[in-house]
C-alpha cells in the first residue's frame, strides 16, 4: 500500500507533440496518492496527447515526468505496467472476449509466461467485478455490452492491473448522464478508498468541479492546476471558451449559453 | 480467464476426431485394403500381403502425417494473421502469403530456366524449390506487416493481398507463356496442392518446420492474448511491441511458407479453421485456441485428402479444389449467420 500523499506523478516543463509539432508545452503539476485529478480544455488543445506522453504511449518533446519519484524513461516496459494503467478512448480489438476474460488480462504483468492466473490474481479480477458492478455480465462477450458497460469493464481491467496511477482518455464520452456521473463516482471512489492517482480526460467540466480533487486546465498559455475552489476563484473557467458564446456561473460551477 | 477444465473434454473428443481421420485417411487409396489390416498393420503386426505393407508404411502414413502438419500448421498461421492484424478475414492466402509463395516457386521453375535457357528441370532440387516458395511468402508478409504499420485500415490490407495475388497470376502467366511444357507441367502441378508427393527427408524438415513455428508460436501466448485489446493496450501490460511481433512474424512465415513450399498453395484452411474452432472452443485464449486450431486443421486436412483420393479409384483430385470447395462456404455461412466476422 502506498504512503498516503506520496507525489505519485509529477510533471515539470513538459511540452507533448509530435515530432516537432508541439501540441501542448509549458505543463507543470503534482497529483498525489488519493487524489482524482480531471484534464480539462477545448478540442484540440492537446488532451489525448499528454495522456498518452504520460502513459508512454507516444515520446515527450520536452521536461520530465516523476512517477512515483523515478523519472519515466527509467521504467522499463514491465516495470512501468506494473506502476501505471491505461483506459483509451480505442475499444478492444477483439469483440468476442468476455468480460471476465478482458478484466484478467489486466494481471498480465503479474503472470508467469504462459499467463496462468494464481489465486491471487482471481481474487483480484474478482474484486474488480465487484467493485465496477460487472460480476452478473461476467460471461457477456464485449460486443453484447451497452457503451456504459463497456466503458465499466475497460476501468475494471485498469484496476486489476493494480497499478498506483490509472489513467482514463475521456471515460465518460458517449454516455448519458446517469452515467457518466455513475462512472465519475466508481473512479473517485477508487481514488480516495485504495489511494490510486487517477488522472481522466474529459470535457464536463461542471461535474469534474463537482468531482475531483484536482484539475488540470490546458488553454494553451499557463494551464492553470489547482482544487476546483481555487481555479473558480481565480476565474479561469471564464477564459476557457469565448464569452460571447458560454459564460461560466462561479455560484453554481456550471456554465451557460450566453442568449 | 475460463478454466482450463471445461475444455478437458473437447480435447478428448477432438483428439479421438484427429485418430480417427487419420486412419479413415490411411485405409483410403487407390488400392483397396480391408479395414482390419490397416488396424492391426498400424499396430505393428506384420501384413500377409506384403504390397500391402509397402503401402501402407511407405506412401500413406507419411501421407497422413504430412495431412497433420499442413491442416495444423497453416490453421495455426491462420490463427496468428487474425491475432496480429486484427482482422478477421486475414490468413495465408487472403493475405498473400501464398501468392508470395507461388511467385517464388514460379520464378525458380519457369523464370530461371528461361533466362539461363536450361531445359532439364531436375536442375532444380526439391530443397530449392522449397527455399524459393519461403523466401517468397516471407517477403510478402514482411510487405504486408510494412503497410499495416502505415495503413490502419483492415480493409486495406486484404486489398493489398489481394492485389498481390493478381501481380502473382499476371507474372506466373507471363512466365508461363515463354516457359517449356515440362516446367509449366511442374508449376501447375505443384500450384494444385498435395501431400502426398513428398519424400521422407522432406517430410522430416517439414516436421522440423512445424514444431520450429509451433514452438514460437506457443512462447508467444502472452502477447497474443494482450494483442486483443489492441497495440496501445498491449504495450500498457508491458509487451515489447517490436519484439513480440517479430516472433509472431518469423512462426507465421515459417509455418505458412514452410506448409506452401512443400504442400503447394493450399487454400481456405488457415482462414477458416480459426473460426469454425471458435464455434466449439468459445473462447479467445491463445493457450485454449493455439492446441485446438492446430488439431483441427489436421482433422479437417485429413478429411479432405481423403475425399481427394476418391475412394478406390486411382485417380486424385487436386486437394486446392477440395479445400476450397470446402472452406469458401464455411466463410460465407459464418458471414451470414453471424453477420460479422468476430474474432
Amino acid at each position: 500500500m502506498e504512503v498516503p500523499n506520496e507525489h505519485t506523478i509529477s510533471v515539470k516543463e513538459l511540452s507533448v507533440g509530435y515530432d516537432t509539432l508541439s501540441v501542448a508545452k509549458n505543463i507543470n503539476f503534482t497529483v498525489k496518492s488519493g487524489e482524482l485529478c480531471a484534464i480539462v480544455g477545448v478540442n484540440g488543445i492537446g488532451k489525448s496527447t499528454l495522456l498518452r506522453t504520460l502513459g508512454k504511449l507516444q515520446p515527450r518533446l520536452k521536461g520530465t515526468i516523476f512517477i512515483k519519484g523515478e523519472k519515466l524513461e527509467t521504467y522499463s516496459p514491465i516495470q512501468l505496467s506494473r506502476a501505471l494503467s491505461v483506459v483509451l478512448t480505442e475499444l478492444p480489438a477483439s469483440k468476442n472476449l468476455t468480460v471476465q476474460e478482458l478484466i484478467a488480462l489486466g494481471r498480465q504483468p503479474y503472470t508467469n509466461w504462459l499467463g496462468n492466473l494464481t489465486v491471487a490474481d482471481k481474487k483480484l479480477v474478482q474484486q474488480s467485478l465487484d467493485s465496477f458492478l460487472l460480476t452478473e455480465l461476467r460471461d457477456r462477450k464485449c460486443h453484447e455490452l451497452s457503451d456504459g458497460q463497456m466503458q465499466r469493464v475497460l476501468i475494471a481491467r485498469a484496476m486489476a492491473q493494480d497499478t498506483s496511477v490509472i489513467l482514463l482518455d475521456e471515460p465518460t464520452t458517449h454516455l448519458d448522464l446517469y452515467h457518466k456521473v455513475q462512472i465519475l463516482k466508481l473512479l473517485q471512489n477508487l481514488a480516495h478508498h485504495q489511494q490510486k492517482t487517477i488522472l481522466f480526460t474529459t470535457h464536463e467540466i461542471d461535474l469534474a468541479i463537482q468531482l475531483c480533487d484536482k484539475i488540470l486546465i490546458l488553454d494553451g498559455t499557463e494551464n492553470p492546476f489547482g482544487n476546483p475552489c481555487e481555479l473558480i476563484d481565480q476565474k479561469h473557467f471564464e477564459r476557457l471558451f469565448p464569452p460571447e458564446m458560454v459564460v461560466f456561473d462561479a455560484k453554481t460551477g456550471a456554465f451557460k449559453v450566453n442568449k | 480467464m475460463h478454466a482450463t477444465k471445461s475444455y478437458q473434454i473437447s480435447f478428448v473428443l477432438i483428439l479421438i476426431a484427429l485418430i480417427l481421420a487419420g486412419v479413415l485417411n490411411i485405409s483410403s487409396g487407390s488400392v483397396f485394403i480391408p479395414f482390419w489390416d490397416i488396424v492391426s498393420a498400424l499396430f505393428g503386426d506384420t501384413l500377409k500381403e506384403e504390397s500391402w505393407q509397402y503401402i501402407i508404411w511407405n506412401y500413406r502414413v507419411p501421407k497422413a502425417f504430412t495431412s497433420i502438419l499442413v491442416g495444423g500448421g497453416l490453421s495455426l498461421s491462420g490463427l496468428l494473421m487474425q491475432t496480429l492484424f486484427r482482422n478477421p478475414l486475414a490468413g495465408p492466402f487472403v493475405l498473400g502469403i501464398s501468392s508470395g509463395a507461388s511467385l517464388g516457386a514460379a520464378l525458380l521453375l519457369m523464370g530461371v530456366s528461361m533466362l539461363s535457357g536450361w531445359t532439364s528441370f531436375t536442375l532444380f532440387s526439391d530443397i530449392s524449390l522449397a527455399i524459393a516458395a519461403s523466401v517468397g511468402s516471407f517477403l510478402v508478409l514482411l510487405v504486408v506487416l510494412m503497410v499495416a504499420q502505415r495503413v490502419k485500415d483492415t480493409m486495406a490490407l486484404l486489398i493489398i493481398g489481394l492485389m498481390f495475388g493478381s501481380i502473382t497470376s499476371a507474372i506466373v502467366s507471363v512466365l508461363a507463356y515463354f516457359s517449356t511444357a515440362e516446367n509449366l507441367q511442374r508449376f501447375i502441378f505443384w500450384s494444385f496442392g498435395s501431400v502426398g508427393n513428398l519424400s521422407s527427408q522432406q517430410v522430416v524438415l517439414l516436421f522440423g518446420i512445424v514444431v520450429l513455428g509451433t514452438v514460437l508460436s506457443i512462447a508467444s501466448i502472452k502477447p497474443l492474448n494482450a494483442y486483443l485489446l489492441g497495440e496501445h493496450y498491449a504495450q500498457s501490460l508491458g509487451v515489447s511491441l517490436k519484439k513480440s511481433k517479430i516472433v509472431i512474424i518469423v512462426a507465421t512465415g515459417l509455418l505458412a511458407g514452410g506448409v506452401t513450399a512443400f504442400a503447394g498453395p493450399i487454400a481456405f484452411i488457415g482462414l477458416a479453421v480459426p473460426h469454425l474452432t471458435r464455434q466449439i472452443f468459445d473462447t479467445m485464449e491463445h493457450r485454449i485456441l493455439i492446441p485446438a486450431v492446430f488439431l483441427y486443421g489436421a482433422i479437417l486436412m485429413l478429411l479432405c485428402d481423403t475425399v481427394a483420393q476418391l475412394p478406390n479409384s486411382a485417380h486424385l483430385l487436386p486437394i486446392n479444389a477440395i479445400t476450397s470447395l470446402v472452406g469458401a462456404p464455411v466463410v460465407i455461412w459464418l458471414l451470414v449467420r453471424k453477420r460479422k466476422m468476430l474474432f
